[in-house]
């Protein structure tokens, strides 16, 4: 096989187009997947039953099915309700949806794993067991879960790939739209690998930037 | 004391599992008066203080400050978590390990409740977080963070939280106990001038110096009950249950201060 480097000098500045859809739908993702997760886990160290519950069958059902499906339920499944979403916002909300469980239990864990003697103190002063969530132990947790964050945003990142099933035109699709005409397979998956690997490396270093500009006590 | 009963507490009963380790105590704390809890390790006097201001819910028994029921609202139905949380705030508390938030600094940490809880601006909330931390001898302190300061500034950084809320009572446990034997005495101080300044505080200690010269009485638990108590002097210089005999007998010296 010869490798072709005329394809490869012909997709580079096309794919360009890729890395910013990849760029938007992750990052709008990420954000909507951070709120969701900030809330779900909070929420689930609330002390109302019904709402732990509800997060609990989220969280359980995200992460038990394979995001492709959850990618076509929320395009195809949501319209039979009623609510037709175009393929970027379908594709924001599933990305969303499921980092968000995984974010949600990110925040579950390292919130409820800070010393009871931090909530209880928050309790002595008057707070609420929500304010205490909210000033007390919410502040103390996010350096900690900073790595496992930067994690889950990362395979967001690498999951917006599968977008492509739904046609938002981002990195993986506008790779496979090259091929469809080229045919080099080769040359552009290889071409799509080393985008996303910058991407996601310059995703990493941005999480130790943050990591390294937090305050530490 | 001649004054008031401020803080009332009526057969507290608080089991953990099958263990019964509060069983029907009852004390009165009157306005400005300090009292002094002694006892084995063991013998409830951390919980008793958590069941005051219900960190921990007695199985049965009430408690009264002023003229607040804990968990019931004045119509007698129980109170939700942030009316609760209101009557907590009547009480102070200083934690034997401190328990400051280490991510803010002291200012930040005496601040706090009084922004958050009671909503006060922030200016505002700072220059009362100030106040209270020059009144403990912390003025050049303000700006640093639980890790940068002693164990007694910290502790004495605790009290400032807790009067930054304006408590009606606080209740001490151990305050003293986590704390290298140099540094003891500059929280002892801080809470003999509070309670000359009028404050009403229950504390658990077994610093005899201070029970002595500083509360007007002192209480005595053994497992999970109040067995005696009196005046310090009295119940120290005259203990007539034989489990205060003999753990006055076994006070390290090194806690008489
Ligand atoms: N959260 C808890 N769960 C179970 N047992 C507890 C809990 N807190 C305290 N206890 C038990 O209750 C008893 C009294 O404890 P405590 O009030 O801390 O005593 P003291 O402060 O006098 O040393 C001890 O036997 C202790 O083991
Ligand atoms: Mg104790």
């Amino acid at each position: 096989m010869i490798f072709d480097w005329a394809v490869v000098q012909y997709a580079a500045p096309l794919l360009a187009h890729g890395v910013v859809m990849t760029l938007q739908v992750s990052s709008v993702a990420a954000v909507l997947g951070l709120v969701i997760g900030l809330a779900a886990g909070l929420g689930s160290l609330s002390n109302s039953l019904l709402l732990r519950g509800i997060i609990r069958f989220y969280v359980e059902f995200i992460r038990g099915t394979p995001l492709l499906i959850q990618i076509f339920l929320v395009f195809f499944a949501l319209p039979v309700v009623g609510v037709r979403l175009p393929e970027f916002w379908a594709g924001v909300v599933a990305l969303a949806l499921n980092a968000g469980a995984y974010i949600a239990e990110v925040v579950r864990g390292t919130v409820g794993s800070i010393e009871k003697g931090q909530s209880e103190a928050a309790l002595s002063i008057g707070m609420t067991r929500r304010g205490a969530l909210l000033w007390v132990l919410l502040p103390q947790a996010w350096r900690p879960m900073l790595p496992a964050l930067t994690n889950d945003l990362i395979t967001l990142t690498k999951n917006s790939s599968l977008l492509s099933v739904i046609s938002v035109y981002e990195l993986t699709r506008a790779g496979q739209a090259i091929i469809a005409t080229h045919f080099a397979p080769f040359e552009i998956f290889l071409l799509l690998a080393l985008y996303y690997w910058a991407l996601i490396s310059a995703l990493a270093w941005v999480s130790r930037r943050i990591e390294a500009a937090l305050p530490s006590w | 004391m001649v004054t008031p009963v401020l803080v009332e507490a009526r057969g507290i009963t608080k089991r953990f599992g099958p263990r019964t380790v509060l069983e029907d105590v009852d004390l009165d704390v009157h306005e400005g008066e300090t009292v002094v809890i002694i006892g084995a390790s063991g013998s409830g006097k951390t919980t008793f203080l958590r069941c005051l201001n219900r960190l921990e819910t007695p199985e049965t028994g009430q408690v009264r400050i002023a003229d607040v029921t804990l968990g019931r609202r004045s119509d007698g139905r129980p109170a939700d978590e942030r009316e609760l949380s209101q009557q907590r705030r009547l009480f102070g508390f200083v934690f034997q390990r401190f328990n400051l938030f280490p991510h803010l600094t002291a200012m930040q940490n005496v601040a706090l409740g009084p922004r958050r809880v009671l909503g006060v601006r922030r200016a505002e909330a700072e220059a009362r977080a100030v106040h209270e931390l020059t009144r403990l001898g912390l003025a050049e302190h303000v700006g640093k963070r639980p890790g940068q300061l002693s164990g007694g500034q910290q502790q004495r950084v605790a009290i400032a939280r807790a009067l930054a809320m304006d408590p009606r009572v606080i209740l001490f446990d151990e305050p003293t106990s986590a704390l290298d034997p140099e540094l003891v005495q500059e929280v002892l101080d801080a809470m003999r001038a509070l309670a000359g300044e009028g404050m009403t505080m229950v504390v658990v200690t077994h610093e005899m110096r201070f029970a002595r010269s500083v509360a007007h009485r002192a209480v005595f638990m053994a497992d999970g009950r109040i067995v005696e108590q009196g005046v310090p002097n009295d119940l120290f210089g005259a203990p007539r249950d034989e489990r205060l005999r003999r753990f006055l007998r076994h006070l390290e010296p090194h806690h008489d201060r």
